[in-house]
């Protein structure tokens, strides 16, 4: 488990964190979510020791975070790079040695991850010579080789191609299976939306949400309904738009405006024959918007 | 501590060999070496073959005044079979003559009209020959008619050398010779602020690469980013070491290889002489040699090379780090210049320093001061040390060295913490300055 208590940083004049909390459970995805500039890769700096936070701690599995720290710990940066002149192999190797590993783990590590990505035969390849798909193979091998207990990924998909973003997403999800904790940091929301379980959401240095999905969709109302009616009857209200109409069916969605779903229903019935009704939860963008509005920090 | 210096010690095994292996290094270690035996090598064997293939040029002598008695050489032969300059331009048409020297009646105390024809352009170096044959004659005709033998003045001329000899603290006594020491002090003076300038500017460009491909977020995600500093000036100094080792062992093997050979052709004194006449004029004969021989017998070669050793690295690792703090601060190389200049000026003041103060006169207090002052002491003090510098100086010499590089690498690591996690934004010397006084 990774705990943030009270964390402070500021930079000049400029505050990046403000009395952060957070408990970051094990085996699980946290999506830290926030627009640029709030305060997120600030946040991982800290966690990753690279730069030192004016107060507050940083706890894992316990205990302070120190130098040993590094070792559990992977990290994918946003802006991700490798020594283009420098072999394959001999980077891998590199990467898995400042990590802390042993030449003979080392070895081991990265032979594994060369064989289950397929890619055995690029070993003396230079990174200059390799496209930018098998590069970021590269990149997310440098990221995991030690086996971290926590892997932090600052913007994971941006940059990947479709391929490679599902790639990643299903490796993402079997280390979250083998019971690694996974920060995912990001400012496109509704990417992370399926993947998370938990997340958290920050804005102008402070965390003004926090939870699982779940339970942050079920504290936020639903907006809108998604209903389907066999046909028209009658001329709509003008409010209600119709998403889709072939033969036998009408797509609807309905704002809900202060009404109960039930009340919704029942009105809808009027129009006819109901297929199906389904509430649209808002999206994790619309409810960090409406949050920003309800704090008054926007 | 013990995983720190593990850890900078991947980091100068990754750094060496990313440059060792790399096809140019292999070459520029292999043919640099070669560039200067190969020079000499050309120029012995031109000689070598000008000598063999040249035939003797006879020169049509026209003297009015019938003062001159040209002597000829190996090279030239002179001749006077005819009695006027159209009968003599006439031989060098026909191809008989290489060329005609032309002495009007002239006045001896101002001789003009001298002329010399010739088919072809005539090289600066028979010119020069036919004017020193000419000058000598002319004052050899001046000596008479003041009465003089110029045998007489041949015999007073006498030879005198001053050997120096240099007292130690036991009364013990070496003998010494500037010239010697000059191209002692010039050569290692040399060598380091080169090495400096040459090995400083890789650890600008590593540390650059490392910044603006954005590697060095990893990278002190799993490092201190100062043990990634110092294993980059240590990884890039042994790259040099090795280079100059093995320049040293191909330079020594390779020129005795050469000249070997050569002097089995031709002596060496002469093969030389061949390469350079003029240089030759100004080197001693034998018996001098092996007073030269006899001053280098006498230099202590061990603490030379420990004190060039001790200078070579230490002016390197000092100036090492402010190379990588400039890196740091920057995001391409071409920005790098408005920040070169702390750097460059006190090498420039070393550099200038060791040949207009310091080769000049070494224990001047201006030297003194070059050689005391860490910035400049590594070129400085390798210009005084051959010949003789006390004690006191050179512990503290060396001394603030130490301390320098201590001073120089803690600012450095404040820099470089702060600046490779910078982009976009080119700092000024301000936000420099407030990155060296933040805390963290």
């Amino acid at each position: 488990m990774l705990e943030i208590r009270q964390l402070n940083k500021t930079y000049g004049s400029h505050q990046a964190l403000t009395d952060l909390n957070l408990v970051i459970p094990e085996a699980g995805i946290f999506g830290l979510l926030g627009p640029n500039g709030a305060g997120k890769t600030t946040l991982i700096r800290i966690i990753n020791q690279i730069i030192e936070q004016d107060s507050g701690e940083v706890i894992l599995d316990g205990q302070q975070l120190s130098g040993d720290a590094i070792r559990k710990i992977g990290y994918l940066p946003e802006e991700r790079g490798l020594y283009k002149k420098m072999g394959v192999w001999d980077q891998l190797i590199y990467f898995s040695r400042i990590k802390g590993l042993t030449a003979s783990e080392a070895k081991q590590r990265v032979t594994y991850w060369l064989e289950k990505f397929e890619i055995s035969s690029w070993k003396n390849k230079k990174i200059e010579d390799l496209s930018k798909g098998m590069a970021q193979k590269i990149q997310f091998i440098a990221t995991v080789i030690h086996s971290p207990r926590v892997l932090i990924l600052d913007e994971p998909f941006s940059g990947f191609d479709p391929v490679n973003a599902a790639m990643l997403k299903n490796e993402i999800l079997e280390l979250k299976k083998g019971g690694t904790t996974i920060l995912l940091s990001t400012h496109r929301m509704e990417s992370v939306e399926l993947l998370c379980d938990q997340v958290a959401m920050i804005h102008k240095s402070k965390k003004i949400l926090d939870g699982s999905i779940r339970e942050i969709k079920s504290r936020f109302r639903p907006l809108e309904i998604h209903a389907s009616l066999s046909q028209l009857n009658q001329e709509l209200p003008a409010a209600w738009k119709i998403e889709a109409s072939e033969e036998g069916k009408v797509d609807l969605l309905i704002p809900l405006e202060g009404q109960s779903p039930n009340q919704l229903l029942r009105e809808l019935m009027n129009f006819g024959e109901v297929i199906s009704f389904q509430e649209r939860f808002p999206s994790m963008e619309e409810i960090f918007i409406q949050q920003v509005n309800a704090s008054g920090h926007a | 501590m013990q995983a720190a210096m593990h850890k900078v010690f991947l980091v100068i095994q990754r750094e060496y060999l990313a440059r060792v292996k790399k096809k140019s290094f292999l070459v520029a270690t292999l043919l640099t070496p070669l560039i200067f035996p190969a020079i000499m090598a050309v120029f012995v064997w031109i000689a070598v073959e000008e000598k063999e293939n040249q035939s003797l040029r006879v020169i049509e002598v026209v003297d009015e005044t019938g003062l001159f008695f040209m002597e000829s050489s190996d090279q030239y032969a002179f001749s006077s079979s005819v009695e006027n300059l159209e009968e003599a331009k006439a031989l060098v048409n026909t191809g008989e003559r290489y060329g005609a020297l032309y002495i009007p009646k002239m006045e001896l105390s101002a001789p003009q009209g001298i002329q010399f024809y010739g088919l072809e352009n005539p090289s600066t170096s028979l010119i020069g020959y036919l004017e020193g044959a000419l000058k000598r004659k002319i004052e050899d005709q001046k000596l008479y008619a003041k009465g003089i033998d110029p045998k007489v003045l041949k015999e007073i001329r006498t030879e005198v050398s001053v050997q120096a000899l240099t007292l130690g603290d036991a009364g013990e006594e070496t003998v010494t010779d500037a010239t010697v020491n000059y191209a002692l002090g010039f050569l290692s003076g040399i060598l380091i602020y080169l090495f400096i300038f040459i090995y400083g500017n890789q650890i600008m460009q590593g540390v650059i690469e490392e910044k603006s491909t954005r590697i060095v977020e990893i990278l002190v995600s799993s490092l201190r980013p100062f043990q990634l500093m110092m294993g980059k000036i240590v990884g890039i100094g042994a790259v040099g070491l090795t280079q100059f080792l093995i320049w040293v062992l191909l330079v020594g093997t390779l020129s005795s290889l050469v000249m070997g050979v050569l002097g089995m052709q031709m002596p060496q004194q002469q093969a030389m002489e061949m390469a350079n006449p003029e240089l030759m004029a100004a080197t001693p004969d034998t018996g001098e040699l092996g007073a030269i021989l006899q001053v280098i017998d006498g230099i202590d070669f061990v603490s030379l090379v420990a004190a060039f050793v001790f200078y070579f690295l230490g002016g390197y690792l000092l100036y090492g780090a402010l190379f990588a703090a400039v890196g740091a601060a920057v995001d391409a190389p071409s920005d790098a210049q408005q920040f070169m200049l702390p750097i460059t000026i006190p090498l420039l003041v070393g550099y200038m320093g060791l040949f207009v103060f310091v080769l000049q006169d070494p224990s001047s207090s201006t030297s003194f001061w070059l050689s005391i002052i860490p910035l400049t002491s590594p070129i400085a003090m390798m210009g005084r040390i051959s010949y003789g510098v006390p004690f006191w100086e050179l512990a503290l010499s060396m001394g603030l060295l130490v301390l320098g590089f201590f001073g120089t690498t803690w600012l450095a690591a404040k820099i470089y913490r702060i600046g490779i996690l910078m982009h976009g934004t080119k700092p000024s010397y301000k936000t420099i300055w407030k990155w060296v006084k933040s805390a963290n």
